[in-house]
């Protein structure tokens, strides 16, 4: 299936979850937080929340800034 | 070893926000320096505890063994204040502190700023009066970046903000404080905590707006971009002292012509 993820086209396996779309991105264990369709998800469900078709993802970090 | 004789300086209260005290009245930035070390070190410089961060897409393929800002800036160590900085809207800016809010394991101090316009970064006071509104239903402790218009500083303030951050003089321009009369009538009319934010170009602008009686300042250019930033840090760090000892102090009153420091009796000519 195909999802954007940070704005970007990815092809992930039917089912995926987020935890499962981390591990592709090799960000397992960073500090981050994750949005579906502009709603957060908690880091609590990643390992059971399944992406769907057309889900926009946005996967953010900390960086500089003031 | 004779003791050395301690000097007493007026009492001072700690600043307090969101009922943590700090013992710092500088907040830095972790924009514009050169890498993560000069990041961590000019921070450790400057003595500040709240540090603030922006929020953004990881970048796919990115090198994963990078460190992390927050491995560097441990909020273990630091109070993290995660910004909107980059918003132009009060929906994105919401969206952003729900991000960060995540991101920091539910950490709610966030520092609100909706800009108006590229040029100058000057804040869009309505589309930022839509967003502390609906953050503070949310549950969010706001330190809301605004114009330093009195009247607005006021209603931030009586719509439940935390801190009032007017600017100084627009973001990254190192300009100073602009308008000492309006920053002083904000804190005047104040009951929370009023930080400039945003303007300080060197350690001079950090003692006016400490003179002008600020709870505090909030800086990152002024030391990310200075020829040396940890040395820099330092003097801010001390011109915040500085200017906050003077304010407590009472500076003498400004006269028109001279006052003689010495005696004019007693002189042998």
């Amino acid at each position: 299936m195909q999802v954007q993820v940070n704005g970007d086209g990815l092809e992930l396996p039917t089912e995926a979850t987020i935890a499962d779309l981390i591990e592709h991105m090799a960000l397992t264990g960073k500090r981050l937080a994750v949005e579906v369709n502009e709603d957060i998800v908690p880091r609590s469900q990643h390992p059971d929340f399944r992406l769907s078709e057309g889900d926009r993802v946005e996967v953010v970090h900390a960086i500089g800034g003031g | 070893m004779s003791e050395q004789p301690t000097i007493q300086l007026p009492e001072d209260k700690p600043l307090e926000l969101a009922g943590r005290v700090y013992q710092s009245r500088l907040l830095v930035g972790t924009g514009k320096y050169r890498d993560l070390m000069e990041t961590g070190h000019a921070i450790e410089a400057s003595g500040a505890e709240i540090v603030t961060v922006a929020v953004r897409r990881t970048n796919l393929g990115q090198n994963p063994d990078e460190p992390n800002l927050l491995d560097v800036i441990s909020p273990d160590t630091y109070t993290i204040l995660p910004n909107t900085a980059g918003c132009f809207t009060a929906k994105d800016a919401v969206r952003t502190c729900k991000l960060a809010r995540e991101l920091l394991d539910g950490h709610d101090l966030v520092k609100l700023e909706v800009l108006g316009e590229e040029k100058t970064l000057y804040p869009n006071m309505t589309e930022t009066l839509v967003a502390a509104e609906e953050l503070i239903k949310d549950g969010f402790k706001v330190m809301v970046y605004c114009s330093d218009d009195p009247l607005l500083a006021k209603r931030l303030e009586d719509m439940g903000c935390i801190a009032i951050m007017p600017l100084g003089a627009p973001i990254g321009s190192g300009l100073g404080i602009q308008n000492r009369y309006n920053i002083r009538l904000i804190v005047e009319n104040a009951n929370v905590p009023v930080l400039v934010d945003a303007g300080v170009g060197t350690a001079s602008d950090a003692t006016i707006a400490m003179e002008l009686g600020c709870d505090g300042v909030l800086m990152n250019t002024a030391i990310a971009q200075a020829r040396d930033p940890i040395k820099m840090a330092r003097a801010m760090r001390l011109g915040v002292e500085a200017g906050r000892e003077a304010y407590l102090a009472g500076r003498m009153p400004k006269k028109l012509y001279a006052s003689a420091s010495s005696p004019i009796d007693g002189t042998f000519f």
